[in-house]
């Protein structure tokens, strides 16, 4: 009987632990340290929306991860829905075999004034070079001069060693951020701590 | 005391440390995926499939005071070992990793936690299954020749 008590009353302690733990840990404070926060925001990076909006929401992105296509038009919308109060800085976290490529692409497609142009071209058809297994990043030079971009240009420009830096601060900084997935969100230096539109759209609307 | 009493008692000792470290790691694994939101990889879900039946087996064998669960969960154990050590293995770049599909975007070496610089959950799945399968051992020491 002494150690059936002793079984259940484990049992019951692991489980409120668990309970216990999840608790604390989604309402702990998650917010970036201020330390860290000169990672979050680079004055390279690209800004859409209102400039001097009180509102900053920072996305981390893989331009091959399709779920990083599929944010793309829905936090575009919720920019438009807050003209004044919102701003996006798009961040870059390579992680897939040969974003790191693509992701020279659109800031070498920038130095044109094609920046969204480019993003946008290189997202519609991520079904036909990112295909999963076998990835083709040579199959974008024949989409880019779609939105009118000069490729011989855009290859120069690519071995720019300021576009190798800035990429490799990104990567950096995705390290200091602790950011593992793609898109990663953070507004106002607070991430997203559960994945998802709603959850963004909630965190956004929280901080607006 | 008599002699029976006495490995009654060890065994109970032995299977409540088992059954505390499998509770301790499914609910630990559960913790990193469903509250840190930490994706598990492919070589996660292997070891998850052989802890989690673990927790159970523990406990029912606890209340029967059965000194034969060597034999139920073993095999579990050593599958769950084996993966346990490949995914060190993977993680040191021992053994390479082939090329995956980025379906789940997670590598099974990539790194969630690292504590101390080696305190991975890898780490910890293997010390867990490490731990399981001595205990397991000095339970089959109990068992009638």
């Amino acid at each position: 009987m002494k150690k059936q008590t002793l079984i259940i009353a484990s049992l019951f302690v692991l489980v409120l632990l668990f309970v216990g733990g999840s608790y604390l840990y989604k309402n702990a404070d998650h917010s970036v340290s201020s330390e860290k926060t000169s990672a979050l925001l680079r004055p390279y990076a690209y800004v859409l929306g209102n400039p001097n909006a009180k509102t900053t929401i920072v996305e981390f992105f893989d331009p091959a991860c399709g779920t990083c296509k599929s944010f793309y038009p829905f936090v575009k919308n919720i920019l438009k829905q807050n003209p004044d109060k919102l701003k996006l800085v798009l961040r870059y976290a390579p992680f897939h075999t040969d974003s790191y490529y693509v992701v020279a692409m659109i800031e070498a497609a920038r130095l044109q004034g094609k920046y969204l142009e480019a993003l946008e071209v290189i997202y519609k058809y991520q079904d036909k070079w990112a295909s999963h297994g076998t990835p083709n990043i040579g199959l974008i030079w024949g989409f880019l001069p779609e939105v009118g971009i000069d490729i011989e240009k855009l290859k120069d420009d690519m071995k720019k060693p300021e576009i190798d830096a800035l990429i490799k601060q990104d990567i950096e900084d995705t390290k200091t951020l602790g950011v593992k997935a793609t898109p990663e969100f953070f507004v106002n230096g607070k991430p997203l701590v559960k994945f998802g539109k709603q959850e963004l759209e909630e965190l956004i609307a929280s901080e607006l | 005391m008599n002699q029976i009493q006495k490995s009654s008692n060890t065994l109970f000792t032995l299977l409540f440390f088992a059954w505390i470290v499998s509770m301790v790691a499914t609910l630990g694994s559960l913790f990193f995926s469903e509250v840190m939101m930490f994706p598990p990889c492919v070589m996660c879900w292997y070891q998850r499939i052989c802890m989690y039946p673990l927790a159970i087996l523990f406990l029912v064998a606890l209340f029967c005071n059965d000194k034969n669960v060597f034999k139920y969960a073993m095999p579990l154990v050593l599958l769950g070992l084996f993966f346990a050590i490949y995914h060190n293995l993977l993680y040191f770049g021992i053994v390479p990793e082939t090329l995956a599909p980025c379906s789940q975007g997670v590598s099974c070496t990539s790194d969630y936690i690292n504590w101390f610089g080696f305190i991975t959950i890898q780490f910890l799945s293997l010390v867990a299954f490490a731990l399981i399968f001595v205990t397991l051992i000095f339970i089959r020491r109990l068992l009638p020749r």
